[in-house]
């Protein structure tokens, strides 16, 4: 110990010291980074079917082997999360170009989605599918939650999630109708004109606040019936076509009544 | 004698009592039996100024309660959820507070936002009224003056209030505002430094605009509106045309009984329907929107519906090449024309108009009747056309829910808007003002030939003609009892000693304004030509009468008729 503290003025000193700090914050990061590439217990039956499902319905535009091709984005390392999104939305397979891919009816179902999201999980690392654990909102903090819509997701999708236009007919959609774990993975994989707000961007738990946030909002809010949560320009609309109708009916019938 | 007159019951007590000190008996009596004429669209008015007493009503209630103030505080209070512990004024705060511990809070927030909103809608179509018939003609023009006048008020209330929660879309239309004010040439900036008290956001605006949201623009509007009543008593109220109404008389019934209490029904009407709005139905949910902070801008941002036009005029703007940086100085143009200059336009037009056109029609006397739209086809025109900007600009402010809700393009509609604001009203103006020339001829065709009564007859010479019913006397009056001016005449350039006259070309430029009002114009029925529609329907020869009327109609067109 005496040596090492004798030591301490060395000029290399620094450039050790460096170097310890560097590997341990990369050891931490190391030990700490979210694991994307989750090792599942998915068997290769799985991705076997779903290879199958995968040449059958979405290798059109997507490859072969899930490449991509003009303007079809490769799905090598989107992770199953991203599949499970488009998939379990009905957004994919997609029925028409357009703007964007819009939800439908689904066309698969859980056991085939899991299947193409494991075939297409093993073509490379990405993100995985969010455990129920890191989407259940009554764990969240609403109120954090909501701070954090506010200056990430309201610019697109409205104070409360009511959905907002986008450029040249895209949209942002909304989000009272989407489960929990879709509203986490959107924002894990970024679908379509969205952004994506990865681990170190919003961490697990700050995104279970903002699904908490949302969960909140499917019960609506305090004053009566919301009018689609608009803002003025549905309460302008409705005190027109609701009060000032009511009130101008009344005085047809006042000034009606005499003559 | 005295001791017969002495009253007898309670009330008359009281009022004999009073009576005997104040001598109002007199007056009281005379109002009492002052002549209203009776119509809904009367009504208009007063259901803005009962509006109004909700509004005060409710927002006297609302001040007990808020906190005018940006200080910056925790919120503590348990509801609603995603409010837990979050930095914000103590405005916001408040008012959040207000809507979820105060005993009917909400519902009184509720009513005060839905009476502002319908507060100033009333006063828009009582003014649509005023304009389209004629009802700001003399004498009433400085009560149009004072009307004009307070629908700025009205606005400038709304949005005052709309600022006060100090919530992130409130906070937004302030920036706006912000941005417009520094956009006004040389002084913008020290004007909004003077506004805000530094830069925006600073910490003055919230207490600067409750000053004037509950002290100084309410102030002057109960001034103006007992003004505006005083002189609406003192002018007598218009009417519209009828049998033996005249600009002499007014036609209608007393005020007591039956104004006064048609009065107070419309009023428990007025403030029960808007208490059902604020019960059931939520506006302006700020806890929503959150606290302001200068960041976020969430998507459908817009302000109140009165306000839209202006929001609209600058999302129709092109934004590129609009910036003019002149000597150092930036000249905003891109904000200057839609905030400033549109909205300049509109108010300009709207305070002007009773003089402009009393000048172009060279008009002195005064006018009691009211005109029937289709009589007055350009003004009529000027109007709608003024809608039509007013709505297409307002239509450009939703131009992202129009987007989301019919599954269009944002850039689509807002370059279609950007055609349609130009194109919207010229074509509107033609529009009405060939429908309104239209309903003048059909007009002219009743009085002359009378209803079609579906009768057909065939003469011994094989003949047909239709047998048509004459008008009534009421049906008639309504017709042919009003004014079609004619273009102005003025005197020639030089005098009758070959010297140019001085103000010729003044003259000249509003005579050409008159041709545009006048030139196109239907004449009503006279006496003569009626006599003689009927001479001739006497005898049977009704296909005489209806090459001269037809050509009476298509005479129109040119340049005005002589006509004894």
């Amino acid at each position: 110990m005496k040596a090492l503290a004798a030591r301490r003025h060395h000029r290399l000193a620094p450039v050790v010291l460096l170097l310890l700090a560097l590997l341990t914050t990369g050891g931490i990061y190391a030990a700490l980074a979210p694991s994307t590439a989750n090792a599942e217990t998915v068997s290769t039956a799985d991705i076997e079917t779903g290879k199958k499902l995968f040449q059958a319905n979405c290798a059109t535009c997507h490859g072969a082997n899930a490449e991509g091709t003009d303007g079809v984005p490769s799905l090598v390392g989107v992770g199953a999360a991203a599949v499970d999104f488009q998939v379990s939305t009905g957004r994919m397979p997609m029925q028409m170009s357009g703007p964007q891919a819009q939800a439908k009816p689904r066309q698969f179902g859980d056991e085939d989605t899991a299947a193409l999201a494991a075939y297409v999980a093993s073509l490379g690392a990405g993100p995985a599918i969010p455990t129920d654990d890191q989407v259940d909102a009554a764990q969240g903090d609403a109120a954090n939650g909501m701070a954090l819509f506010r200056t990430n997701c309201a610019m697109c999708h409205n104070a409360v999630g009511a959905g907002g236009a986008l450029s040249e007919g895209k949209f942002a959609p909304s989000l009272w109708e989407t489960s929990e774990r879709n509203i986490y993975q959107a924002m894990l994989t970024g679908p379509q004109s969205m952004p994506v707000f990865n681990d170190a961007n919003i961490t697990p738990d700050e995104k279970r606040d903002i699904v908490a946030f949302l969960v909140e909002q499917r019960e609506g809010s305090a004053g009566g019936n919301a009018l689609g949560s608009l803002g003025p320009v549905s309460e302008g609309l409705w005190a027109f076509a609701i009060g000032l109708g009511l009130l101008i009916g009344a005085a047809v019938w006042i000034g009606a009544k005499s003559s | 004698m005295a001791q017969q007159q002495r009253p007898t019951t309670r009330v008359g007590k009281a009022a004999d009592y009073l009576d005997q000190r104040t001598s109002i008996g007199a007056l009281v009596n005379q109002l009492a039996r002052k002549v209203f004429p009776d119509h809904w669209s009367f009504m208009l008015g007063e259901i803005a100024l009962f509006s109004f007493v909700v509004l005060i009503a409710s927002g006297f209630f609302l001040t007990m309660f808020f906190e005018p103030s940006m200080a910056l505080v925790r919120f503590e209070g348990e509801h609603p959820a995603a409010m837990q512990g979050q930095l914000m004024s103590a405005a916001f705060r408040s008012t959040v507070e207000m809507s979820f511990e105060v005993r009917g809070g909400l519902l009184m927030r509720q009513i005060h936002h839905w009476a502002a909103l319908i507060f100033v809608g009333s006063i828009v179509l009582h003014m649509f009224r005023i304009f389209f018939t004629g009802a700001f003609r003399k004498p009433r023009e400085v009560n149009w003056l004072v009307g004009a006048l307070m629908l700025v008020l009205a606005l400038a209330a709304g949005f005052s209030g709309y600022s006060l929660p100090d919530d992130v879309l409130s906070g937004n239309g302030l920036r706006i505002i912000d941005g417009v004010v520094k956009s006004i040439p040389l002084i913008g900036s020290y004007l909004s430094f003077l506004v805000f008290g530094g830069e925006f956001p600073g910490e003055h605006i919230i207490p600067r605009l409750f000053t004037l949201h509950i002290f100084v623009i309410p102030g002057l509007l109960i001034a103006l509106i007992a003004l505006h009543l005083f002189l609406m008593v003192l002018q007598k109220h218009t009417q519209y045309p009828g049998g033996g109404r005249t600009d002499r008389n007014v036609v209608g019934y007393p005020a007591l009984p039956v104004y006064v209490a048609k009065m107070t029904g419309n009023f428990f009407i007025i403030a029960g329907v808007l208490t059902l709005m604020g019960a059931t139905m939520a506006i302006n949910n700020v806890w929503n929107y959150g606290p302001y902070d200068p960041s976020p801008v969430s998507a459908g941002t817009q302000p109140d519906w009165y306000i839209l036009f202006v929001d609209g005029a600058l999302r129709l703007m092109p934004g590129p090449g609009w910036e003019w940086v002149i000597g150092g100085y930036t000249l905003s143009m891109n904000l200057l024309i839609p905030a400033v200059v549109v909205p300049g336009i509109l108010f300009t037009l709207l305070f002007a108009w009773p003089f402009v056109e009393a000048r172009v029609t060279g008009d002195r006397g005064e006018h009691h009747v009211l005109d029937r739209p289709r009589n007055r086809p350009v003004r009529t025109a000027m109007g709608v056309a003024l809608f039509v900007a007013f709505m297409v600009c307002a239509l450009a402010a939703t131009n992202d829910l129009i987007a989301t809700h019919f599954s269009l393009s944002i850039f689509a509609i807002t370059w279609v808007l950007r055609v349609l604001l130009i194109v919207g009203p010229v074509l509107a103006f033609w529009v009405t003002k060939r429908v309104c020339l239209g309903l003048q001829r059909k007009d002219r065709e009743l009085v002359l030939h009378g209803h079609e009564s579906g009768r057909i007859v065939r003469f011994a010479n094989g003949e047909y003609v239709e047998v048509h019913t004459p008008l009534d006397e009421q049906e008639r009056w309504l017709r042919v009892s009003y004014e079609s001016p004619a273009p102005l005449e003025i005197a020639p350039l030089t005098d009758s000693r070959g010297v140019r006259r001085a103000g010729y070309r003044s003259e000249r430029r509003w005579q050409r304004l008159s041709r545009f009002f006048y030139e196109d114009r239907v004449e009503p029925v006279t006496p003569a030509e009626l006599e003689a529609a009927h001479a001739a329907h006497a005898h049977g020869r009704h296909a005489q009468v209806e090459r001269p009327a037809a050509a009476v109609g298509a005479g129109t067109e040119r340049p005005p008729q002589e006509r004894a």
